[in-house]
């Protein structure tokens, strides 16, 4: 048959293909080495660049070529007339963009693509941004490039409305887009600011000092808010499964900012010791504080709680011995914390041994901040929202875990039984999340029996059978006596457990601690029962040695007591106690 | 473009041995055709027309107009053929009356320019076809070969008989250039005319210039340079088409547009069907419920195989049924039923269930959309396999046509066949088209019909802000037992219509003929001038409705149901139907398949075409491999020169692709490629 087709026999191919690689590995190797030579005899000539692109365009991973590249160019830029200049970095661009076609997540392309960019003189920034969008039209998840694009769009100044609207396009074509939904986050409130008024109801009740301008710059006018919450929506109930909306929901519904604050200051006569709380962890070192004892400064040594933190909500110090020891005296305190310019103040009267000032956590909705309260009918409509999707979707842990926040931001004690349900859920539709869910149900419960106990004006805190996993807030706990954790999931009295300085009696039975590391130096603690826990060596029970006053101690059912000399190796060790329990 | 084999007398191939012969073009005959010259067999493809792809084909407005012409005047005559039979021998005698195409019917509504002369109005298609008798150049007729309507004039010139009235690149230039003369541009290159195309639709997308009058005019001059289809379908693009031409590398000679937006027809307007994810979530017709009731039951129709609790107490209900227990909100179970399924109400559960599956499987592989479309039509499609075909040494004749088959009396098999020229071939196996089957090898007729209308419109049924939309439109029945009417609505940069116009195809199983069928969608969704030619007046500018300024009415005969049992024809002999109804082709390619395992059994059916660099020439005259062609032209190493052109063609496609032109960006390749992952955690 005429001109009949023959095709070559894959041999034959290979064959071809293995030549046309040798060929060029030498052809390559032999352009390196040119190179290499020009760059040490500092040659920076046009050969030079003719070289480097040729080698780039095959392999544009090479940071060293890239540096060369631009030895070279910088010193052309100083031999050459701006024409020449602009029309020199121009091709340098387009070579850069041959080198994006083949590889376009190649670090040094497009690194080296933004220093020309900032060397052009006369820069072509529609250009760029329309390159930016070719490649994000191809992958919308080149972060190379979505770093470039922040980069021309700062120096190109794009409208902020406009960069509002090419996340919009981007989230229409996909939604599935953290970049865009966090891009979106910042230019937010930029171009919505929330309005000064009305302040949040959160702060309202506040009567100290006001809050900083700069805690709302990141909240969005509740118009725009209104807006975006339908956006967010018509996400996640087109894909419930899809976290990106989720989380940017949650970042619609707002994390408050706590004002930074003293939020209690204790003072005790027999240790003449004064325990401090604040909002936030502090860095006892170095965040300027400052005793002030009956309008004199006192010379004191500020340390956190327990010495593996460098930074604590709750900070100690010692009085000089015998300043505030007679108890006919009043003394007036101030501890001034200078870094935030706030201070509270502290009387310690006559016939008292131990005094102090707080605000309370119900005063402060300190555990509504998890979302920022915008306004109660705002929250009670998107709370209605997520519960018509769990209606259709019964399963679906985004809307649970959502469900369970706006609860909280709403009515934290009014919600507690269906929050709880919810956690029940969600522990068996996620559980490998189980543990996550574990711990955010513990704090949500200790968060729970705070608010009651500051309703109760009460001192002693109890919070048995509750499956706790894990202690949090206890910076909160620094004034109570009476604390009862048994019966959950407990596996540590955690450093922060030191923070209880008023903590006479520990009940922590049916848990399965094994770690007391946080019943350290508690300079009141007088009764530990640990009753059917897991602390088996007597090196666990080291910290208590730290407690001056302990003289009740339960251990019964713990590894421990089955040891050989148990009771006078403890005798030995904890000689304070009086009346032990093996 | 195309191999010229039609300068070849069929002398030349007349002592081939075991060459396999095709009768007609359709897609089904072309990918057989190309698969069996792929592996080696001897291909020679006939038709009696004067083009590609029978009535799959795509013409330029011209050539449809002459295809309108032909189909209005009476069919060829069933002359009396002095068989050369021998003895042993007996004739079976083919049909040669094309009865497949009936009911054409034009309307012209579009005006004309005022300095036209009238009588070119007045009967409309026929003075369209007085063109210019091309000069014997060769080179010029040669560059003409790229539209398939102008192969036919190489053809008149050989051999003079009626088409040569019939036949011309442009009757448009011609009423312009009154004197005869060519223009220039009628035999632009391929190359120019692409750099034309793509350069076109940029200025008409950037500035939305006042709209001009479309003058019928216009059209016929504008004609050339878009491809009308005389079928409407669409790719799955997870269909036996798409997956046929990855596997077998034909996509390199296609180019692809993305099906932009599915629309319907509901409560008297047309609304956009939110089908993807990104369509749900952008959608403003939805409420955020029924956005969360549609996706959870399309995500249970993705994999609905795996939960059979869900449907099992269906499996004798009718889909329908089924969704009304699936508490969807009426707009919710219209898309589906209509727009996704595309299934009328009363199929069974497990067929809507599994039809809904088949869309939503096909989307989010090229795009928004389950279907693409070939730039210049589906006709492109059969052409394209012709092509690799030829590639593979197949041989092609239009304008030839088998008259009769020989039979073998003592085996019953076709042992050769004698063509229209009264010439004898012998063949081992004969690929025929049904229509080319006589009554008497007919067991039963089915009478099945489809209806068609090509309508050209003036605007986007539904307009966006984008002119290029390319829509799948599903209009459920407008009355009670009136079909159900398929439309597609294609834009000018899909090459099927000039810039500032849109084509309208519908398509329905016929009830009547395809203007009772369809006039009453068209109605409806169109604004028809009151009478031909009348301007559209200022006033009805404002409305919504496109008006019509061209229409065609036809009937397709639809044989795709038809049995193989149902022919009374020797074994080596097999049919292939022509288009079905359905809107995908997996119609057609299955039977390909089927066909090319009965002709070759231990063959790979379309292995990947090798790439043009890996074919080594054999020779560059022809070889004296069979004793037929030591008197062979040695201008006919036609497949060596078809791979050349392809070749190039390719390089052509790549130099696009590297110089980043946006029109080029915006087809479609289609290769192997995943769906990007919807989400990832």
């Amino acid at each position: 048959m005429h001109g009949r087709v023959k095709l070559k026999s894959t041999a034959q191919q290979e064959e071809e293909k293995r030549k046309e690689r040798e060929k060029k590995l030498k052809i390559y190797v032999t352009a390196r080495d040119a190179v290499f030579a020009k760059r040490k005899n500092g040659m920076l000539d046009d050969e030079a660049l003719l070289l480097t692109q040729q080698l780039l365009s095959s392999n544009p991973d090479v940071a060293t070529l890239w540096n060369y590249r631009r030895e070279i160019l910088l010193h052309l830029e100083t031999i050459r007339e701006e024409v020449d200049v602009q029309k020199m970095y121009e091709d340098e661009l387009s070579f850069l963009e041959s080198c994006l076609k083949v590889n376009p997540k190649s670090y040094g392309s497009w690194h080296h693509r933004g220093w020309v960019s900032a060397r052009l003189p006369r820069p072509d920034w529609t250009r760029e941004l329309g390159l930016c969008d070719r490649c994000l039209s191809l992958d919308d998840r080149n972060f190379h490039c979505w770093d470039y694009r922040r980069m021309v769009v700062k120096m190109s100044g794009v409208p902020v409305d406009q960069e509002l609207q090419f996340t919009d396009r981007l989230i229409g074509s996909n939604f599935s887009n953290y970049s865009s939904w966090h891009y979106r986050s910042t230019l937010l409130p930029l171009l919505h600011p929330e309005s000064p008024e009305p302040p949040s109801p959160c702060h309202q009740t506040h009567h100290s000092p006001p809050t900083s301008p700069q805690s709302h710059s990141h909240r969005v006018c509740e118009e725009q808010l209104l807006k975006e919450y339908e956006l967010v929506q018509n996400a996640f109930f087109t894909d419930p499964n899809d976290q990106s909306a989720w989380f940017y929901y949650r970042w619609l519904l707002g994390r408050a900012e706590r004002e930074e604050m003293i939020s209690c200051v204790f003072v005790s006569r027999e240790e003449e010791r004064v325990a401090v709380a604040f909002s936030r962890p502090v860095n006892v070192s170095s965040s300027g504080l400052m005793l002030v004892l009956d309008g004199q400064p006192q010379r004191v040594e500020w340390r956190s709680v327990h010495p593996s933190f460098k930074h604590s909500p709750v900070c100690i110090c010692e009085l000089p011995p015998g300043t505030i020891s007679d108890i006919t005296n009043e003394h007036n305190l101030t501890v001034h914390w200078t870094e935030k310019h706030t201070h509270r103040d502290c009387a310690l009267y006559t016939g008292r041994s131990v005094s102090w000032c707080r605000d309370s956590a119900t005063d402060q909705e300190l555990f509504r901040s998890e979302l920022s309260v915008e306004k109660t009918s705002v929250l009670q409509s998107e709370l209605q929202s997520c519960n018509q999707l769990l209606e259709l979707e019964p399963q679906n842990k985004w809307c649970l875990l959502t469900i369970i926040l706006l609860m909280r931001a709403l009515d934290p004690l009014g919600y507690e039984r269906e929050t709880l349900s919810h956690f029940q859920t969600l522990k068996e539709v996620d559980p490998m999340r189980g543990a996550y869910y574990g711990d955010l149900c513990s704090k949500f419960m200790i968060e729970n029996t705070i608010l009651k106990m500051e309703y109760a004006e009460v001192r002693v805190f109890s919070l048995s059978d509750k499956n706790l996993t894990t202690l949090c807030h206890l910076d909160q706990l620094l004034l109570v006596t009476h604390i009862n954790l048994s019966s959950n999931q407990l596996l540590r009295l955690p450093p922060q457990f030191a923070m209880l300085q008023c903590l006479e009696v520990l009940e922590a039975d049916n848990n399965a601690i094994e770690n007391l590391e946080g019943l350290y130096h508690l300079p009141k603690l007088e009764d530990v029962s640990l009753k059917n826990n897991k602390l088996s060596r007597l090196s666990d029970l080291q910290p208590l040695a730290s407690c001056p006053k302990l003289t009740r101690l339960d251990l019964r059912r713990n590894p421990v007591t089955q040891l050989v000399n148990i009771e006078s190796e403890l005798a030995e060790l904890l000689p304070s106690v009086t009346d032990l329990l093996l | 473009m195309y191999p010229k084999q039609i300068a070849t007398s069929l002398d030349n191939v007349i002592t081939i041995r075991n060459v396999n012969i095709f009768l007609k073009l359709g897609l089904s005959e072309s990918v057989i055709a190309a698969a069996c010259s792929r592996v080696g067999q001897r291909v020679l493809h006939v038709d009696r027309r004067s083009y590609y792809a029978g009535n799959w084909a795509s013409f330029t407005f011209n050539g449809l107009l002459s295809w309108i012409e032909e189909y209005k005047q009476a069919g060829p005559s069933d002359e009396a053929a002095q068989e050369k039979v021998e003895e042993g021998e007996e004739a079976l005698a083919l049909s040669s009356l094309d009865t497949s195409i009936t009911n054409v019917e034009v309307f012209c509504y579009a005006s004309e320019e005022p300095e036209e002369v009238e009588e070119g109005v007045k009967d409309g298609a026929a003075a369209a076809w007085s063109v210019p008798q091309t000069p014997d150049s060769e080179g010029e007729v040669e560059r003409c070969l790229l539209e398939s309507s102008s192969v036919e004039e190489e053809e008149a010139v050989l051999a003079g008989d009626e088409v040569a009235q019939a036949s011309g690149p442009d009757a448009g230039a011609e009423e312009t250039q009154p004197e005869g003369e060519v223009p220039p541009q009628a035999y632009e290159t391929q190359g120019e005319w692409q750099d034309e195309q793509q350069a076109s639709p940029s200025p008409a997308e950037s500035q939305p210039e006042p709209k001009k009058q479309i003058t019928y005019t216009k059209i016929v001059k504008e004609g050339r340079r878009f491809n009308i289809d005389l079928v409407s379908k669409l790719m799955y693009s997870r269909g036996s088409l798409v997956d046929l031409l990855i596997k077998s590398n034909v996509s390199r000679y296609a180019e692809f547009k993305n099906v932009t937006r599915i629309l319907t027809y509901r409560n008297g307007k047309v609304e956009q069907v939110p089908c993807s994810r990104a369509d749900v979530f952008g959608s403003k017709q939805l409420t955020v419920v029924e956005k969360r009731m549609l996706m959870k039951f399309l995500t249970f129709c993705l994999d609905f195989e795996q939960h059979p609790e869900e449907y099992q107490d269906f499996s004798v209900h009718s889909f329908w049924d089924f969704l009304l227990t699936k508490k969807l909100t009426e707009n919710l179970r219209h898309f589906i039923l209509h727009s996704i399924a595309m299934v009328t109400p009363d199929v069974c559960t497990v067929e809507g269930l599994r039809a809904t599956q088949h869309f939503l499987r096909c989307l989010g592989r090229y795009g928004n959309t389950p279907f693409l479309f070939p730039l210049y039509g589906l006709g492109e499609i059969p052409q394209c396999f012709c092509r690799m075909c030829a590639v593979f040494g197949g041989i092609y004749c239009l304008r030839q046509s088998v008259r009769c088959l020989v039979l073998d009396k003592e085996s019953g098999k076709c042992k050769a066949v004698i063509d229209s020229n009264g010439q004898r071939i012998s063949c081992s196996h004969f690929v025929v088209e049904d229509g080319y089957i006589g009554l008497d090898q007919r067991k039963n007729v089915d009478s099945r019909q489809i209806s068609r209308a090509v309508l050209i419109t003036d605007r986007s049924i539904l307009p966006s802000d984008s002119e290029q939309q390319i829509s799948l439109v599903t209009v459920p029945p407008v009355e009670p037992g009136s079909p159900v009417v398929r439309m597609v609505e294609l834009c000018s940069s899909t090459m099927t219509c000039m810039p500032g116009t849109y084509l309208v195809h519908l398509t329905c199983s016929s009830s009547g003929s395809a203007r009772e069928d369809l006039a009453p969608v068209v109605s409806r969704l169109f604004c028809i001038p009151v009478s031909p030619g009348e301007e559209s007046k200022e006033g009805e500018e404002g409305s919504e409705v496109p008006s019509v300024l061209w229409a065609l009415y036809f009937n397709m005969r639809d044989t795709s149901a038809v049995d193989r049992s149902s022919y009374d024809l020797p074994s080596n002999v097999h049919v292939c139907t022509s288009p079905d109804a359905a809107l995908g082709s997996d119609h057609a390619i299955k039977l390909a398949e089927a066909v090319f395992r009965q002709l070759l059994p231990e063959e790979e059916f379309c292995p990947p075409a090798p790439n043009p660099e890996d074919i080594i020439y054999d020779g560059e005259g022809p070889q004296g491999e069979g004793p037929g062609f030591e008197e062979a032209d040695p201008a006919e190493a036609l497949p060596s020169q078809g791979e050349v052109e392809s070749a190039e063609r390719q390089e052509e496609a790549e130099d696009a692709g590297e110089t980043g032109d946006v029109a080029k960006q915006e087809t479609v390749a289609v290769a192997e490629n995943e769906p990007r992952p919807a989400s990832e955690e």
